[in-house]
């Protein structure tokens, strides 16, 4: 990124944060509705040098985590399965359309029914959500792979793994990668969304109980802020790993 | 360029190094929504080892069908190709084949998109080196081995491409219309320097292509294919002198031959 790129970040953000003030200021909004971004900021600071967040923060990103690595370890097998046979696309197609199209909110409930609190039910959330964005982009990729190349591999009587492995997952990766970006962002909803239908701990859990029994509003903000800051980093680590896989081309 | 008399020491290479090609009734029909659609008919054809065969033909005479189907990458129907006797039934070692579009893998180097095939044929990495070297002074694109195939001009591109044909040493090359998306000066130059590759590298090469000079520049024969079924309707042997001079390429858009294959043509 040049430097005039990363000046106009910065100034968006502090933008951003000055605006956020101003509101604060001219509505005249008490700390327990709308805090000031100091404090805010303060009580940030607060929270993970006293340790408050901490166990929190390392529940959800396990979640996120493992959510995301199951749920897309699963969507690049079966991506490639729809990609390559229309068989397995006629029978999958309509259940993931369903489990799209049916809100993860509805379903968050159902499996803490079936598998209670632990790190299991999350898991699965995570990765339900994870699945489709990865699944799509995986098949769409896969099937673009150009045919010419195809035949070249072929003249050169190249194995199926060999197919797989220099022709299919290179020419598909961009693709992929681009379904990942969607994946891991839409990981930390999931991972929030499933510690909200009964977790004991989680920043989805944090800011439940700081708006509700500790009643401590700075706190619920610093949390929020924490949770966008995750998606953030990890939106970030994926675009990293794009630029340096698919940039040099 | 080789001089004439090193030329000529290589024609004894490529009598003994080149592979005898033989197309025995050949028949090929396509299934298509409105329904069979034949692409070829009974075509034979016999290509001596170190033999330069030129195919020409109107579009939809199935020149790249029959390309394909000597290539291994396309069963035909009826008859049977054999390569040294042997019957191909399927992509050969032998074999090289340049496609119309260069074919590059846009994500590797120019030196992974080379030694692809060795790769693929499971080459340790240093005696692949070894052969990126040779085959890459053999096309003149020495220096380009980090680039990447994006970073190329077209006619660079297609040298890659041909470089990674020859990579394997094959005896028998299938050229379809190589030359075809490349500007006029860039193909004359890469018209000659085949002729010079080929006396080096001593492979029969079988050349598809739309430009009769060309089909007579590069020829020992220039096969006339009709169209839609493709079918031989003639057999021309072409009588210039080797090496050729780049001077052939003009003379031969006037020459009878030219005139022979064109009176071919029109009755297709």
């Amino acid at each position: 990124m040049t430097i005039r790129g990363a000046l106009s970040i910065v100034a968006a953000i502090v933008v951003g944060l000055i605006l956020w003030k101003a509101i604060v200021v001219i509505g005249g909004y008490p700390p327990f509705i709308l805090p000031a971004p100091e404090v805010v900021a303060t009580r940030l600071v607060e929270a993970w040098t006293r340790g408050t967040i901490q166990p929190h923060f390392v529940a959800t990103l396990q979640e996120i985590g493992l959510g995301f690595v199951v749920g897309a370890g699963l969507a690049l097998i079966a991506g490639y399965a729809l990609a390559r046979s229309i068989l397995i696309e006629r029978v999958l197609s309509p259940y993931i359309v369903a489990a799209q199209a049916t809100p993860i909110l509805a379903l968050a409930p159902v499996l803490y029914l079936w598998f209670g609190p632990g790190l299991l039910g999350k898991v699965l959330i995570c990765a339900l959500i994870v699945f489709f964005p990865v699944a799509v982009a995986t098949m769409v990729g896969i099937r673009s792979v150009d045919a010419g190349l195809l035949e070249l591999g072929r003249s050169l009587r190249a194995t199926r793994t060999q197919v797989l492995t220099t022709l299919e997952i290179p020419a598909a990766l961009p693709s992929i990668l681009g379904g990942m970006r969607v994946g891991v962002t839409l990981a930390v909803v999931g991972a929030i969304v499933s510690e909200w239908a009964g977790a004991s701990r989680g920043l989805g859990v944090l800011v439940n109980l700081a708006r509700g029994s500790l009643f401590d509003i700075p706190l619920m903000f610093a949390t929020l802020v924490t949770i966008a800051l995750v998606g953030i980093c990890l939106y970030v680590a994926v675009v990293f790993v794009e630029r340096r896989v698919v940039g040099a081309r | 360029m080789t001089s004439p008399v090193a030329v000529q020491t290589d024609r004894e290479t490529v009598r003994t190094r080149g592979a005898t090609l033989d197309i025995k009734n050949v028949a090929l029909t396509f299934p298509t929504a409105a329904g069979p659609r034949p692409a070829l008919e009974r075509v034979s054809l016999h290509v001596a080892p170190g033999e330069v065969v030129s195919i020409i033909g109107p579009n939809g005479s199935g020149k790249s069908t029959l390309l394909r189907v000597i290539g291994g990458l396309l069963r035909p129907d009826q008859g049977e190709v054999f390569l040294d006797g042997r019957p191909v039934d399927g992509p050969d070692a032998e074999i090289g084949i340049v496609f119309q579009d260069p074919r590059l893998l846009p994500w590797r180097s120019v030196a992974a998109n080379v030694t692809y095939p060795l790769e693929l044929a499971g080459w340790p990495r240093d005696r692949r080196l070894a052969r990126l070297a040779e085959v890459l002074a053999l096309v003149d694109l020495e220096g380009t081995e980090f680039a990447r195939p994006s970073q190329l001009s077209g006619g660079m591109r297609q040298r890659a491409a041909l470089a990674r044909a020859l990579v394997l040493e094959p005896r028998l090359l299938l050229l379809d219309e190589p030359f075809s998306a490349l500007d006029a000066l860039t193909r004359e130059r890469f018209n000659l320097e085949l002729l010079d590759l080929w006396s080096r590298t001593a492979a029969s090469i079988i050349v598809v292509t739309h430009s009769i000079p060309e089909a007579i520049f590069l020829g020992d024969r220039v096969v006339v294919l009709s169209s839609g079924p493709g079918r031989v309707v003639a057999d021309i042997p072409v009588d210039l002198p080797r090496p050729r001079r780049i001077e052939a390429l003009d003379d031969a858009a006037v020459s009878p031959i030219a005139r022979t294959i064109r009176q071919h043509l029109a009755e297709t």
